[in-house]
């Protein structure tokens, strides 16, 4: 059992909590992630680590309630307990040697998992355009924290109610027409961002690393859920990466593939409110 | 006077119609008045030759013996002596290719039915005797820590513990068992028994803790660290194989691994569970071995109007347990052997709409020593599917070689390990099970634990004089 130490809701969908967890506070790095289980009927559901805290022995999650089982993690509070929390999971994020400026590129919830990559980049001394884009002013999130662990932090709306008016990937475009330098792009967000992103920094030959977020169950290279195809080869998101090259990622395919319990999804009968979804 | 009978006691099973679509046990089992009419077939034979093909050493004469006096108790005991796991060996252990391959009666008629015997035991002795609590054994002040909670590993803790080890278990998933728990269908081996039989582990002292991902949240060196002193790595089975194939990525390829997995461990069979599994209306599953069937047989239980079992060999070939292929067989399982998959057809949104196989034909035997098949020229033909489960192994898992400095692995990726005593390359750590040998039996995984336990006791004996 877990218990979860601090509850923020950031907005009306995305929610941050702090959980017990000292073994894992204790190794984690920036890059991977946790599976849970809510309780004894709930699924295996991973998700990327935002933060952790050794002192206190506790990891930070940040995540969107989209289907049943997030909303069951949601409707926790603080001082409850999460039946089974396993990680950490993945390959922590290697960066290229001697970088000196990136650009972190983060998109919706996403932002959570951008934001420790920026962090760590920024506390080893490398230059970081750190962009987030949200949808509307009123879903951006941590936008304090985002800022101090970035050196030039870029928000961008689709609806142009906050920051700049556009997607990350015109952002990102105008940094490097406007002569930014980058030695690296780190892109974390819903695939067809990651995808986009990837498509901008092509021509220029500068290496994107994507976090991937494929379907999984047991997270320790045992199932086979998380395959995705990387430079035409099978790669397991769970033991190989998370993270990939993102311009030799099937985007498509991992699009298709995430999409496999759409439907099932859709005329699920939620257990917590007894509404369908 | 021995039952002469030629053939084995008949066993009650369920409808072969009714059980294809429900997930309730296939085989009833023996009752008393059965167990002790097939037990008397047994002659008892001087040289023992059933004991010979038994990776535990069960002495199975001996139980046999106890079991036509009806003394099912002393029989168990007799068992559990050797083996840590009865009522699961004496249901998923290939008995045709072991102990009942050697059976003397099995020379002319059928041989002595040991596995259903075997499980008769440890089923009536669950059920009938009021568990007289274990005697916890004497600690003896030292600790070992082992490495996953299947098979190899809990025979491994079990043998240790009844030594008087202080033994703690380390396993990935939430719940204990290995593949006993994610792989093997509840209709062949209900959750419930392994449950019953690791709760007499925990009885005997056993530590287990979930959520523990060895290699990962604590290292091998640091599990040595912090005070074990010797460690078995019963890691399992690990990335399931693909063929490389056209059409693998499509929705609706499953490995083997994630389709059990999700119904037996995660119960997607079930309404009130929440992982989801695809209800599929006609399933291909590739490969010959018990995963194969386990799959092809889950697929049925869940709705399924065809399922087809896909074999580039003949059925004399077919790895998996006879019993499973009979009773694949009789639930309405198609069987396509001689027959490989080319290539999985998409519809326009990417979902498996059909399969392109070819026909095979056998020709020379290969390194395996069976029949290598051969594709006939022109053969390929569609098939009709919208689900394909790739149930053709698994390669071992990678996060405790390679985060294990001085762990020797052969080019597979298995451990290497001295075959006699389970030592890998690395001072006090010893392995067995799948991690070692790539996808294989229960049985053998146990053997191995149980290899391990005895010689991991004498590397303890020995250091600390």
């Amino acid at each position: 059992m877990f218990r979860i130490a601090q509850k923020r809701i950031l907005n009306d969908q995305v929610i941050l909590m702090k959980i017990e967890a000292p073994y894992i506070a204790a190794k984690v790095d920036a890059g991977q992630f946790i599976i849970y289980r809510v309780d004894e009927r709930g699924e295996r559901v991973p998700l990327t680590v935002a933060d952790s805290d050794k002192v206190n022995g506790t990891i930070t999650i940040i995540f969107q309630t989209v289907g049943g089982s997030t909303q069951k993690l949601a409707a926790l509070n603080e001082g409850d307990y999460i039946l089974d929390v396993v990680g950490p999971l993945g390959v922590a994020t290697e960066y290229e040697k001697d970088i000196k400026r990136v650009a972190v590129v983060g998109g919706g919830v996403g932002c959570a998992i951008a934001y420790p990559q920026s962090k760590k980049l920024h506390n080893m001394g490398v230059y970081v355009d750190l962009i987030a884009g949200f949808r509307s002013k009123d879903i951006v999130i941590i936008e304090d924290e985002m800022k101090e662990a970035s050196d030039a932090l870029h928000i961008c709306t689709d609806d142009g109610s906050y920051g700049y008016h556009g997607f990350v990937t015109n952002k990102l475009q105008e940094l490097i027409d406007g002569g930014a330098k980058y030695d690296e792009v780190i892109a974390i967000g819903p695939v067809p961002m990651m995808k986009f992103v990837c498509k901008v920094t092509e021509p220029y030959g500068i290496k994107t690393l994507v976090s991937l977020n494929p379907i999984m169950v047991d997270g320790t290279g045992m199932c086979g859920g998380c395959r995705v195809t990387v430079d035409g080869k099978i790669k397991y998101a769970c033991v190989d990466g998370p993270d990939f090259d993102g311009h030799k990622v099937d985007f498509d395919e991992l699009m298709r593939r995430n999409g496999t319990y759409r439907n099932q999804e859709k005329s699920h009968v939620c257990n917590l409110t007894g509404e369908v979804r | 006077m021995p039952n002469m009978s030629p053939n084995k006691t008949p066993v009650t099973e369920q409808d072969p119609k009714v059980r294809a679509r429900n997930f309730k046990e296939v085989t009833l089992g023996y009752t008393p008045e059965q167990a002790m009419l097939e037990a008397s077939r047994c002659l008892n034979c001087k040289n023992r030759p059933c004991t010979t093909g038994c990776p535990v050493g069960v002495k199975i004469p001996d139980f046999i013996a106890k079991v036509v006096e009806g003394r099912f108790e002393e029989a168990y005991a007799v068992i559990k002596s050797t083996n840590s796991l009865p009522a699961v060996t004496g249901r998923v252990c290939p008995q045709e290719r072991q102990c009942e391959s050697k059976c003397v009666r099995g020379v002319k008629g059928e041989p002595v039915a040991i596995g259903r015997l075997e499980r008769f035991c440890a089923d009536y002795v669950r059920e009938n005797c009021s568990s007289a609590s274990i005697e916890k054994p004497v600690l003896n002040g030292h600790k070992v820590a082992v490495v996953g909670a299947g098979p190899s590993g809990l025979t491994c803790a079990g043998d240790l513990a009844k030594l008087g080890y202080d033994v703690s278990v380390f396993e990935a998933f939430h719940t204990a068992g290995g593949v006993l728990m994610y792989g093997i269908p509840e209709f062949r081996l209900p959750k419930a028994i392994v449950s019953h039989e690791i709760d007499g582990l925990k009885e005997l002292g056993v530590d287990i803790e979930t959520n523990m991902v060895i290699g990962k949240v604590l290292s091998i060196d640091e599990l040595l660290e912090r005070g074990y002193e010797a460690i078995f790595v019963g890691s399992g089975a690990g990335l399931p194989r693909f063929m490389g194939i056209e059409g693998e990525g499509l929705v609706g390829v499953y490995s083997a691994n994630e389709y059990l997995t999700r119904i037996n461990l995660m119960k997607a069979y079930l309404d009130d569970y929440d992982t989801p599994i695809k209800r599929s209306r006609s399933v291909a599953v590739c490969g010959g071995g018990n995963v194969a069937m386990d799959a092809a047989r889950s697929a049925m239980r869940l709705g399924a109007e065809h399922v087809y079992i896909i074999y580039r060999r003949s059925l004399d070939e077919m790895p998996a347990r006879k019993e499973e292929v009979h009773h694949a067989m009789e639930e309405g399982i198609e069987f396509l052997v001689l027959n490989n998959p080319v290539k999985i057809d998409g519809d326009e949104n990417g979902n498996v709409c059909g399969m392109t196989c070819i026909k095979m034909e056998l020709g020379e035997p290969d390194e395996s020593g069976r029949r290598s098949p051969v594709a006939v020229e022109g053969s390929e033909y569609e098939l009709d599917v919208d689900t394909v489960i790739m149930a053709i192994g698994t390669s071992p898992n990678p996060l405790i070689r390679s985060t294990t400095p001085g762990l020797e692995a052969n080019k597979r990726g298995c451990l290497v390990v001295d075959e006699e005593s389970m030592r890998t390359s690395k001072d006090a750590v010893y392995a067995g099970g799948d991690a070692v040998t790539g996808a294989a039996t229960v049985i053998l995984a146990m053997g191995a634990g149980k290899k391990a336990a005895a010689h991991i006791d004498e590397y303890i004996k020995h250091k600390n004089n």
